[in-house]
């Protein structure tokens, strides 16, 4: 009796919330397996041409920043981490600086890889002001990642900030595990001259980053 | 007269704001708002109400191989029903056996009522710039239009229906594709911009409810219609994605999700879009 009054209150309160917060319903379905997910996936890019499977699944990291909702726990960014460091290639000849204005210019190109930029009519670009404030001559910026303004300057130009600079730009996770931007070396969007050419613009004491013009 | 010949004035300088280079946006912004205010004031000046219209026409013409109208058609609050039915959908068809959006439904009547080949309606589903929305576009254009005013308010109750908006919900957060991008990669948080365009934060209930309820949408900068699913499609295709089905389990899935985020919201389609 005694327990059967207990079991009836400690039910009760849970019943009420279940039925007061049916917006919770999405978050406490069961987990869609990944397998069903992917198929899922496949069917719905009935078009996409073999070489493009790829993009339909994930690799490692892909699947650990989605089932984290991008915030892994400490151990996992580790590895993550760990992991994208390794897979960075360097420049052959260790010249990580290359020419600021071009990659101006393709800081400015969202150019390239949407199935409407085949055949591809120019180089890819890299769309940093999509989401970056880079220059204050240029007003239409994105603010998905943080300003880089003086990104050089506020650093003193040194060279080991030369070298991260190149890495984040491979590879975003090297530094920040589960971050937003693309790993632009890694998944073969900018060449490795290109991305020499980005470090250039963060980290050239002539860069319109650093001089502010 | 004078209102009219104003309007037409603010529209053209919208377009051509709309045309011009991607530092102008706020103004174009601006623009847009001052035209959808006027739209509060004259609310059948939106261009999209014209395919509202057409889409009424071919809901009720007969066409296809059997040469017959939509008009049987069940929306889910019975066959012919349309007031107010955009507005519980998506939802479980047991006569499909799925869950089904506004625009998928309509393709399920197409194929079972007049017809039609579904396999071909999905072939090449939206307009290029400038074109008009597709007949499809154009029925659901209609359909939504007849909730407008409304609040969502689908139920999501069906185990199928909780699943498509968990499947919809992970979707969400998926990142694949040569920049890892994810819906959540631009709609994960609040205030947010690419370059000017600010972008909704559509996990968040209270910023769905202002924007989702307005699809299908005269989009002004495409100068057409577009419709969820293609909108969708547009994501996908920015995500450097390959072109998303119309009616996939994936895209109703979204859908259902931004759906049921947006639950309570009001519904104001056709909307009008930069």
């Amino acid at each position: 009796m005694h327990i059967a009054r207990l079991f009836a209150t400690a039910l009760f309160p849970l019943a009420t919330v279940a039925f007061a917060t049916p917006a919770a319903f999405a978050q406490q379905a069961p987990k869609i397996p990944d397998a069903r997910v992917d198929a899922v996936v496949k069917a719905a890019f009935p078009t996409a041409p073999a070489d493009w499977e790829s993009r339909l699944t994930q690799d490692a990291t892909m699947k650990e920043c989605s089932a984290h909702h991008n915030a892994p726990p400490k151990a996992l960014a580790e590895t993550i981490q760990k992991r994208e460091k390794a897979a960075i290639e360097y420049p052959a000849d260790g010249k990580f600086m290359g020419d600021w204005k071009k990659g101006e210019a393709l800081a400015q190109s969202g150019y390239g890889l949407r199935f409407s930029d085949y055949p591809a009519r120019r180089a890819n670009g890299g769309n940093c002001y999509a989401c970056h404030q880079l220059t204050r001559k240029e007003v239409s910026f994105g603010t998905l990642g943080p300003s880089l303004l003086d990104y050089g300057k506020l650093r003193g130009f040194k060279e080991a900030d030369v070298k991260l600079a190149y890495e984040k730009i491979y590879d975003s996770h090297s530094a920040f595990p589960c971050s937003n931007m693309p790993r632009f070396g890694k998944n073969k969007i900018l060449t490795i001259e290109q991305i020499t050419d980005a470090v250039a613009l963060l980290m050239s004491p002539e860069s319109p980053v650093n001089t502010g013009k | 007269m004078r209102t009219r010949s104003i309007l037409r004035a603010a529209f053209c300088a919208v377009i051509v704001s709309a045309s011009a280079a991607i530092a102008q946006d706020t103004d174009t912004e601006k623009g847009i708002e001052k035209y959808r205010q006027m739209l509060k004031e004259d609310p059948w000046s939106n261009p999209g109400l014209l395919d509202a219209d057409r889409g009424e026409t071919l809901w009720r013409t007969a066409g296809g191989p059997r040469k017959a109208s939509l008009e049987t058609c069940d929306l889910g609050k019975g066959p012919g029903k349309v007031d107010g039915a955009f507005a519980e959908m998506p939802r479980y068809f047991a006569d499909a056996d799925r869950v089904m959006d506004v625009e998928t439904r309509i393709l399920w009547c197409m194929e079972k009522i007049q017809g039609l080949n579904a396999a071909d309606l999905v072939k090449k589903p939206y307009p290029g710039g400038g074109r008009p929305v597709g007949d499809l576009g154009a029925i659901a254009t209609y359909v939504a239009s007849k909730s407008s005013g409304m609040k969502y308010s689908a139920k999501f109750a069906l185990a199928k229906e909780k699943d498509a908006v968990a499947l919809g919900e992970t979707l969400f957060f998926r990142r694949s594709g040569p920049f890892d991008f994810s819906c959540s990669t631009c709609h994960a948080a609040s205030g947010l911009r690419i370059r000017l365009q600010g972008l909704p934060f559509l996990a968040d209930s209270k910023e769905a409810k202002e924007v989702v309820g307005e699809w299908p949408a005269y989009r002004v900068s495409n100068a057409h219609v577009m419709t969820m699913q293609h909108r969708v499609y547009d994501c996908y295709w920015q995500m450097r994605m390959p072109e998303a089905r119309l009616g996939s389990e994936a895209t109703v899935a979204l859908i259902s999700y931004l759906t049921k985020v947006a639950s309570g919201g009001e519904i104001a389609a056709p909307g009008l879009k930069r």
